[in-house]
């Protein structure tokens, strides 16, 4: 299949590999941002093509690790009203909030729905009227137009029982809050592709020449990672630290005006917590005052509700690099996908739950 | 005597109710399976049909239950399901299915015409598959309390080879051969329930495969071990036969067949096809020797033009599925705790 096939080539990836080897003379630390590339290294074996040297650290760009636990008890009250269609992407309804999940409320009669667009909320507002629809409104910079255009189509059109709750967080912020920390180990990015497809890649120079620390955008396949690998790894050992481009098929450097704008209009920066790592100044979005009336928190009443992380979860630190899954005395044996103590062992793009489906065993034996 | 105060043994604090992932296929039905059914029946057959002796014959009993929606969609429908799912879980013993029961949950309301669609099409497939229906029951429950119609078949078949066809059969150094391409009544199905459209309209894999099976047994292949391709997809199939033979089964990602239209659906929406469902698909598990001349049985079988020899049963660590993967690095492959759901981005 085009642009799945020459990406997924064995002799590509192996020749991509054996370069990074041969440019490789001491060891670096490498983190990809993106939970979708963790995801692909785990499940094609990447990181076991690269030369002993090279440590991949697995970043916190997966929107339903990061999502806070009280958010989800947030979800979790909302829909368990009985006038609530609650609508929410697949992978966010088997988080565990405090007590339960998503799935759990649906099993008890409440009417929980997956949905694969906010658009698609929104037309079920519309057909049913007598009904409140709520979208969980969750994820990075890459889902952020789609769920701006329901808000804004929502106003457009004068739908009143349609809201969203909103759970929007962005990149640049928590990059910087990992290359503060004291205990960092980051010395290169490799940033999310999808993301940059919206935003393009300008607000990472300044991060890349204050914190002198190599960006490269990448994309999702085996050998769009090698070559960002590749790449990052070129600049440490020439001492370079600039934002370049590993997937110029799907991003440029000012990204897509239309969604930004869009983005800008229904949305405005504010503060956000991070499941596991905490509140990070500027590093989320939320509805800017002229579209407040679709905010969910406050129609349902929920806004100051609050709920404490579960203490053994050390999820913060290995999406802030600082552990890796099976360094966690809980993996595999009290944290398992079945009974997750955090949300990085429940979503597939969770660095936890991929060691857990594709190397539990060899990680845990060593 | 009965027990009656046991304790619940599927841990109630973790799930007080049963949710839907205890039917999807993965970790949480077999939990299900093997900790609450099983031993409540005092029963621990690991294969799809029950085989006893009566008399002189060996016949093969199985029992499913079609609860889809929407009831006709691209390939197939409920009708198809439900006599093609129980001949097949039949066939899996290498029996010629013989006999069906019938059992119709209806819900008030339901258009007369449909619920006379679904019978005519059960009965031209139950002459596809060569079985009759011999004997059923219906049941009317209110507007409500069913999703438009229920089926359950229950089949017998008559095993006519001295082959001890089972999981415990597997045996280090058997090939693996998968009769078809994998995925697409998954796809087909989310694509309906869901209004997703792609360039070409993906339909089910929904067949009987009684007859290529049967085909094999005849041309004398030594067949280790059948299982049809259902929920789960072929992932939790493995698994299953791998625990249940203590072997390691190792497959090629590579040689594993998927259309490029289910290919393309899936990486849309994040799933990996080696868990989307298949209804008209079997695993076999094959003495080496057999491998071509087992190929070329199936090449003949239109359902089966796609079979192909995906892996091997080797020994290193019982009860593992491994895969090399597209890149050529190895990685487990594992049991979902449900159904897949799809990414956010």
């Amino acid at each position: 299949m085009k642009f799945i096939d020459e990406y997924r080539d064995a002799e590509a990836a192996k020749k991509y590999a054996e370069s990074i080897a041969k440019i490789t003379t001491r060891p670096w630390s490498l983190m990809e941002v993106c939970g979708g590339q963790t995801h692909a290294i785990v499940k094609f074996g990447i990181d076991t093509l690269l030369p002993p040297q090279i440590t991949l650290l697995h970043g916190p760009g997966c929107p339903v690790c990061v999502t806070p636990v009280e958010l989800i008890d947030k979800a979790i009250e909302i829909a368990a009203h009985p006038e609530v269609i609650f609508t929410s992407f697949g992978d966010m309804l088997r988080v565990p909030g405090t007590k339960t999940d998503l799935l759990s409320v649906k099993a008890s009669g409440g009417d929980v729905r997956m949905v694969y667009s906010p658009l698609d909320a929104l037309k079920m507002a519309r057909e049913n009227p007598d009904k409140q629809v709520v979208f969980f409104a969750v994820g990075f910079e890459t889902t952020a137009p789609a769920n701006a255009m329901a808000v804004y189509q929502a106003h457009l059109l004068g739908i009143k029982n349609f809201s969203i709750l909103v759970s929007h967080v962005l990149v640049p912020p928590a990059l910087e809050a990992i290359l503060t920390s004291p205990t960092n180990r980051v010395q290169g990015f490799l940033a999310a592709g999808h993301v940059c497809a919206v935003m393009g890649f300008t607000e990472y120079e300044p991060i890349a020449h204050k914190y002198h620390v190599p960006i490269v955008v990448t994309g999702f396949e085996p050998v769009d990672i090698l070559q960002g690998v590749y790449m990052v790894v070129k600049q440490l050992e020439e001492g370079r630290a600039d934002v370049e481009n590993a997937y110029s098929r799907a991003v440029n450097r000012i990204g897509n005006r239309d969604a930004q704008e869009l983005i800008g209009e229904v949305f405005e920066v504010i503060p956000r917590k991070w499941r596991g790592i905490g509140e990070i100044p500027y590093s989320g979005l939320g509805l800017r005052k002229e579209f407040i009336d679709y905010d969910a928190e406050r129609r349902f009443g929920v806004v100051h509700l609050t709920a404490e992380e579960a203490t053994e979860c050390i999820s913060g630190l290995i999406m802030q690099g600082e552990k890796k899954p099976h360094e966690c005395p809980a993996f595999g044996s009290r944290c398992t996908p079945e009974s997750p103590l955090g949300a990085t062992m429940v979503s597939s793009e969770g660095a936890c739950a991929a060691y857990y489906r594709y190397r539990r065993f060899e990680e845990v034996q060593s | 005597m009965i027990d009656f105060s046991a304790t619940c043994p599927i841990p109630i604090s973790q799930y007080p109710h049963v949710l839907l992932a205890h039917g999807g296929g993965g970790k949480l039905m077999h939990n299900l399976i093997q900790k609450m059914f099983s031993p409540a029946f005092g029963n621990t057959n690991s294969h799809d049909s029950a085989t006893f002796h009566l008399g002189n014959a060996q016949l093969a009993f199985t029992t499913d239950s079609y609860v889809v929606q929407p009831l006709f969609f691209p390939g197939g429908s409920i009708a198809e399901l439900a006599v093609y799912g129980t001949v097949n879980d039949l066939a899996m013993s290498g029996a010629r299915p013989l006999f069906l029961s019938v059992g119709f949950i209806l819900e008030e309301g339901l258009p007369m015409e449909t619920l006379w669609q679904v019978v005519q099409t059960m009965q031209q497939a139950a002459e596809k598959a060569g079985v009759q229906i011999v004997t059923g029951d219906t049941k009317v429950v209110d507007r409500g309390k069913g999703d438009g119609i229920f089926i359950n078949t229950a089949g017998v078949g008559l095993i006519e080879h001295s082959l001890n066809i089972h999981p415990t059969s597997v045996r280090t150094g058997d090939v693996l051969v998968v009769s078809g391409d994998i995925g697409r009544h998954g796809i087909a199905i989310m694509a309906t329930r869901e209004g997703l459209a792609f360039e070409t309209t993906i339909e089910s894999d929904s067949a009987p495969v009684a007859e290529p099976v049967l085909n094999l047994i005849q041309a004398g292949i030594e067949v280790h071990c059948l299982r049809d391709l259902t929920r789960g997809g072929l992932a939790s199939t493995l698994i299953e036969i791998a625990e249940a033979s203590q072997t390691q089964i190792h497959l090629d990602e590579n040689a594993v067949p998927v259309r490029e239209d289910v290919q393309g659906a899936c990486e849309i929406l994040g799933l990996d096809p080696l868990y989307v469902a298949n209804e008209g698909r079997f695993a076999a598990f094959i003495q080496e020797s057999d491998a071509e001349k087992a190929l070329a049985v199936l090449h003949a079988h239109p359902v089966c033009e796609n079979a192909a020899l995906i892996g091997r049963v080797i020994e290193n660590t019982p009860g593992r599925v491994t895969l090399k993967s597209k890149i050529g690095a190895t990685r487990i492959i594992d049991m979902l705790s449900g159904e897949q759901l799809p990414r956010i981005c």
